[in-house]
């Protein structure tokens, strides 16, 4: 077993042997690593001229890397690939397989040309490996990172279009809330409403929650945290849609609702803050 | 810091222009109930627009000012209570019970000239 670490010079120079190997057999290497990611059935979201153009940039990405030892340049590939990729479906599992693949199909052609020497093929392995790794990992945490941006940018989306606040009428604002609330997004609602209150100089607010599946105390007394806040910036708050499941909850986990105006349905509360406001609403008679 | 008590018809307006102090409210408490029997007013506005935070002595005073000017006649109502202040107040369990609460003086105006017509009718 070899336990004595080739020099950093050794190093560089068996690396630049390597990447001379790798510049003369890469029509041919490019093309093996091909056919070994269309046989195992990775990036099938693709078509063959489009893995084999990927291939080809990453195949000189790959050996850039490991003549400047520099991953600057394959990381914004790494992103930039990443970016076009995901749209279409590609998976972690893939993306980690083609480069998994790449490394595997550089090592048997290292094995092949080195196999005579045993000696001098065990430096050579003890220099590409280190590299070969960190190639992986720099991809393979690219393509993590570009997801995770991702998921972070479309959470953000959801979060604020899952409550609007629309003014219905003078003064009149309605907040249907639709999907899970948890403690955060809570928050957010009350800010929310808050906010809508001073900009649209509003009197009555209804908030909907005939979307909302379930509620916890947290959430539960947040609403009532809202109502009261907005009690003191003069707007009066309605309540509408309260499921019979969310009814028994708050009865069950004893939240004070004396103060709250519940209304059954949306139309019932929209009716009740017409009221309030003034408003009646009469249907014109149709004549013929 | 004093704050201005503007006469305004059968109406007073405090508007409170910098934070203020507990010795500073309680002249304010006790200035808007002597005012209030001078004047005769039926009416009066706190304007706390600019106030950014309310603690609970604050909201204790304004709240027993409220009180105490509605027993000497005077409909109170606590305007310009900004979003973020509304919301730090209820966490704190600050809800200032029983007192009117409205968005801006404007808003205040229109309520007290409200209860001033209902008084009205009801008179008749």
């Amino acid at each position: 077993m070899r336990t004595i670490q080739p020099s950093a010079e050794s190093t560089i120079l068996l690396l630049r042997e390597l990447v001379s190997h790798l510049r003369e057999n890469r029509t041919q290497l490019r093309e093996e690593w091909a056919r070994r990611i269309t046989e195992a059935q990775l990036l099938t979201a693709m078509t063959k001229e489009e893995i084999f153009a990927e291939a080809t940039s990453v195949y000189d990405n790959y050996v850039e890397v490991l003549e400047t030892g520099s991953v600057e340049a394959l990381q914004a590939y790494a992103r930039n690939l990443s970016e076009r990729i995901i749209p279409r479906g590609v998976e972690t599992h893939e993306v980690l397989g083609i480069v998994l693949l790449l490394r595997d199909v550089l090592a048997r052609s290292l094995f092949k040309k080195y196999q005579a020497d045993f000696d001098l093929l065990n430096r050579v392995l003890d220099a590409y490996e280190p590299a070969a790794n960190r190639i992986a990992n720099t991809v393979g945490v690219g393509f993590v990172q570009e997801r995770e941006r991702i998921i972070r940018q479309q959470q953000e989306a959801i979060r604020e279009l899952s409550t609007p606040v629309l003014q219905v009428r003078e003064r009149l604002l309605i907040l249907p809330m639709i999907g899970v609330i948890d403690s955060q997004r809570a928050r957010q609602l009350t800010e929310q409403v808050l906010r809508g209150i001073r900009t649209n100089r509003a009197k009555v607010v209804v908030m909907d929650i005939t979307g909302v599946p379930a509620i916890d105390s947290n959430v539960a007394n947040h609403l009532v945290q809202t109502v009261d806040a907005s009690r003191l910036m003069g707007a009066t708050v309605i309540v509408t849609g309260l499921s019979p499941e969310i009814a028994q909850t708050l009865v069950t986990i004893g939240v004070d609702l004396s103060k709250m105006n519940t209304v059954g349905d949306l139309q019932g509360g929209i009716e009740e803050a017409e009221r309030l406001l003034g408003y009646k609403v009469q249907a014109e008679q149709i004549s013929g | 810091m004093e704050v201005p008590i503007l006469k305004q018809g059968d109406y007073l307006i405090a508007s409170i222009q910098a934070a203020l102090s507990d010795e500073d409210l309680l002249k304010l408490r006790d200035e808007l109930a002597d005012r209030v029997g001078r004047f005769r007013s039926r009416g009066v506005i706190v304007d706390v627009t600019v106030v950014d935070v309310m603690d609970s002595f604050a909201s204790r005073t304004l709240r027993t000012t409220a009180h105490m000017l509605r027993l000497r006649g005077a409909e109170t109502v606590i305007v310009g209570i900004q979003p973020e202040v509304a919301f730090a107040m209820v966490q704190l369990g600050l809800t200032l019970e029983g007192v009117t609460t409205m968005l801006d003086l404007e808003e205040g105006l229109t309520f007290l000239d409200q209860q001033k017509k209902r008084r009205a009718k009801r008179a008749k």
